[in-house]
């Protein structure tokens, strides 16, 4: 029961935050790139205000899937480098967080890029 | 008839992607949110295959820019995104996608300043964004003591 309400909670949150994202494209000329750059970007300013990790704590992938989960972990990493190591944990704490998620992206889509052909885009 | 600007901008938003906004909506929040079931059904697996909590969430990231890329590489992914719009965009999975379907489209025009710049056509603006914020959110809590 209790795996249920972790999904259903997943499910909700995270429906919502791209339900956001479709109501931007919709009712706003916002391209996909602006949407992506305005989720990240929103991100770390809802996990500085605070406002995100509650959110996570919540809905779980919910919250962290969605790019704006993203933007948290960036967020995340440089208050933690900062306790730890003061001004200079405000260059390394948001790359840290996030270097497995930037490399990973970056390995798989050179790899899928290099084995397959470009589809038609009909 | 004649048409100014606003006017223009008013039919063409009533002819255009609003039209169908009751059915992008609904169909985002339920594309979006089953992405996210599933990052939550790998979280949890990875869990309890003994992953800790501080690592599971990135090896499920990892997993699903993994899955994203593959359905990319077979034209998958785009046909899912046809129909989940901001739904395929948001998560993490649409990311992936970003940085895949330019770098697959422009291998023609060569490795270096095809495929190994145009994998960052999305990513790049991404990461410049988001890690500037970051920085300027850290140099906030570190000058007024924050943390």
């Amino acid at each position: 029961m209790e795996i249920l309400m972790e999904y259903g909670k997943a499910f909700l949150i995270g429906g919502i935050i791209c339900a956001i994202g479709q109501v931007l494209i919709d009712y706003t000329k916002l391209s996909p790139a602006r949407i992506l750059v305005l989720f990240v970007v929103l991100g770390v300013v809802l996990s500085g205000i605070g406002w995100y990790q509650p959110l996570v704590d919540f809905a779980g992938a919910g919250a962290t899937v969605p790019l704006s989960g993203f933007g948290h972990m960036l967020a995340k990493g440089v208050r933690e480098a900062v306790t730890e190591d003061g001004l200079i944990g405000a260059f390394t704490g948001g790359l840290t967080a996030t270097s497995a998620g930037i490399a990973a992206a970056i390995v798989f889509g050179l790899v899928v890029a290099l084995i397959f052909k470009p589809g038609d885009k009909s | 008839m004649a048409v100014d600007k606003m006017e223009y901008d008013k039919m063409l938003k009533k002819a255009s992607p609003n039209s169908k906004a009751y059915i992008n909506i609904p169909m985002a929040f339920i594309i979006g949110g089953l992405i996210c079931v599933l990052g939550q059904f790998l979280m949890t697996s990875y869990e309890k295959m003994g992953i800790s909590t501080y690592f599971s969430g990135t090896v499920t990231s990892i997993t699903l820019i993994f899955l994203s890329a593959l359905l990319t590489g077979l034209n998958l992914y785009d046909n899912i995104a046809k129909h989940g719009g901001a739904g395929t965009l948001v998560p993490i999975t649409g990311f992936a996608n970003a940085v895949v379907a330019p770098a697959l489209e422009f291998k023609a025009e060569g490795l270096i300043l095809g495929l190994g710049a145009k994998l960052f056509t999305i990513a790049g603006p991404v990461i410049v964004y988001g890690v500037t914020a970051s920085v300027i959110y850290g140099l906030i809590i570190y000058i007024f003591k924050l943390v």
